[in-house]
């Protein structure tokens, strides 16, 4: 095999690895977890610092 | 364990409380020098014929000290604390931390001596001698460790997406700079060395070295702020976490390939010079997809800006990064960049990064922390943060602004020519049209850094107030 041959061979391998995550990453079965872990970071309630204006949020109160 | 007492205790907040504190004085001692040195060029008598106060030595002491000592303390502080909040265990390897923290500053004040000295490798962002190349390598060894070793005994099932740009940060900068760094001394007992490499190699493992500092520790350091402190502070999750995934792989998987539009027009082969333009251009698409998933984070909640001016930094540094990923692509085109190429343009376009972007996430990342690591529930005065915003963005404005009509101006100038061939101008003639620009410069300059004294101010009310004794507040 020849260099150009496996250079066109080895970025059509990275494409099809790219189009997989692709396919991986927007799959319906994915969708829950990837939610949680974005969330995952606004859960943990150990801040003390709560803005007002966030926690009034639903409220609608000003505290 | 004293260290914390408003955050979950076993959490080790001191290192990042020191590099914290670290960011905001190696900003204003880096800002300083490039304050002096831009004066320098308005007015050359303020190197007082001194050579350690030459603009020669001044320069690579002002870049060495905005990207590592400022931007790169954010980046420790940053990412010791997301690791360890995101990891929801303490930081791994006990004192490794803070021997990490102590031997940075040795980097940095090395740096700040032997740079003025006149000791440089004059490799653009790589100047230290061997000696401080040494010390860093081993210096960024321990953190790697550090950090992955926190992500190895993590509590939690996945590893959020801003450890990831943090480690891929972290790994690539220890390989750029081994590989960059690789030189012979000229004997043991000599500060001064010879790279291994010669002639257009060298050039290209430099740019390749240089766009990938720009790439993983200005950018891919930086984006791991983003995906933590803006969620945070805008109190939404991420626009979409399946997007910061694909924003990943393409970002590292592309950026890699950038650094030889940096010799466009030079001694590289003409292939290597087109592969990195093109490379350039396809950057664009992952750059502006981790920007809009940034911004988007604000969808539904963008009246937060209106009394958040925390948030307010964090969302104009996003516009800042659209701006100068959308500007560099488009300098990297050959013909754009017959242009641009040694004008101010490109300082024009570095500073809408390093200021627009790197300098306002590090900023507003640091005003979210600082409360809560000193046990109080907002900064000492929320005006005096939106202040700082805006001294922020107008010094950036003034800053590009006149970098790019300068830039424009000079590009132009140099390459016209005279019916019979010759050159229109001498270069002198376009240095005294660059003049004003070099002072507006100054001027931008200035407003930026003031910025960074009501940043040091307000950060010094905020720690030395009573315990808890701060309340939140909004603008009003």
């Amino acid at each position: 095999m020849d260099f150009g041959t496996f250079n066109g061979l080895y970025t059509l391998f990275l494409i099809i690895i790219f189009v997989g995550l692709i396919l991986w990453a927007y799959s319906k079965k994915q969708k829950k977890s990837f939610e949680e872990m974005g969330n995952s970071i606004l859960e943990d309630d150990l801040d003390s610092t709560q803005y007002e204006s966030t926690s009034s949020e639903h409220t609608g109160a000003k505290k | 364990m004293t260290t914390a007492t408003n955050i979950q205790p076993d959490y080790n907040m001191k290192v990042v409380r020191q590099f914290t504190l670290t960011t905001i004085l190696w900003g204003i001692v880096g800002m300083s020098v490039g304050v002096l040195i831009a004066a320098q060029l308005v007015w050359p008598a303020l190197n007082f014929d001194t050579p350690w106060l030459t603009y020669s030595r001044l320069r690579p002491l002002h870049t060495n000290a905005v990207i590592f000592a400022f931007g790169t303390s954010a980046l420790m502080a940053t990412s010791f604390y997301v690791v360890q909040r995101t990891c929801q265990t303490r930081l791994f390897g006990g004192p490794l931390a803070s021997i990490v923290f102590w031997g940075w500053q040795l980097v940095i004040l090395s740096a700040a001596i032997s740079l003025p000295l006149g000791y440089t490798t004059s490799k653009e962002y790589a100047e230290l001698e061997w000696p401080i190349d040494l010390l860093i390598t081993v210096i960024w060894v321990l953190y790697a460790t550090v950090f992955f070793g926190t992500m190895a005994i993590r509590k939690t099932s996945h590893i959020y997406v801003a450890n990831w740009f943090f480690g891929a940060f972290i790994l690539t900068v220890a390989v750029l700079h081994i590989v960059n760094s690789m030189a012979i001394p000229v004997s043991m007992s000599s500060m001064k060395s010879y790279s291994v490499y010669a002639g257009a190699v060298d050039a290209m493992v430099q740019w390749w070295y240089g766009h990938n500092a720009v790439g993983f520790l200005l950018t891919a350091g930086f984006l791991g702020m983003m995906y933590y402190f803006v969620p945070k502070q805008a109190n939404r999750p991420v626009y979409s976490y399946r997007l910061s995934i694909i924003h990943f792989w393409a970002l590292i998987a592309v950026y890699i390939w950038a650094g030889p539009h940096h010799l466009h027009y030079t001694a590289l082969p003409d292939w290597a010079q087109s592969l990195g333009m093109v490379m350039s251009l396809i950057l664009f698409a992952p750059s502006w997809g981790g920007m809009i998933n940034g911004i988007m984070t604000l969808s539904g909640a963008w009246h937060k800006l209106r009394t958040d001016p925390i948030l307010r930094f964090l969302v104009v540094s996003l516009s800042f990064y659209g701006m100068s990923t959308f500007e560099g692509p488009m300098m990297a085109i050959k013909t754009v960049n017959a242009l641009s190429h040694y004008t101010d343009w490109t300082i024009g376009h570095v500073h809408s990064g390093a200021l627009g972007w790197v300098a306002m996430v590090s900023i507003g990342s640091i005003y979210h922390l600082v409360p809560r690591l000193f046990g109080q529930q907002g900064m000492y005065s929320t005006a005096l943060v939106n202040l700082h915003f805006w001294l922020a963005t107008v010094g950036t404005v003034l800053y590009i602004v006149a970098m790019w009509i300068s830039g424009v101006m000079q590009g132009l100038m140099w390459r016209a020519v005279n019916a019979d061939g010759t050159l229109t101008y001498t270069f002198v003639e376009s240095l005294e049209k660059s003049y004003p620009f070099y002072a507006l410069r100054f001027l931008g300059g200035v407003i930026f850094l003031t910025g960074m004294f009501v940043m040091a101010y307000n950060t010094f009310k905020t720690v030395t107030a009573e315990e808890g004794s701060i309340k939140p507040q909004e603008l009003a």
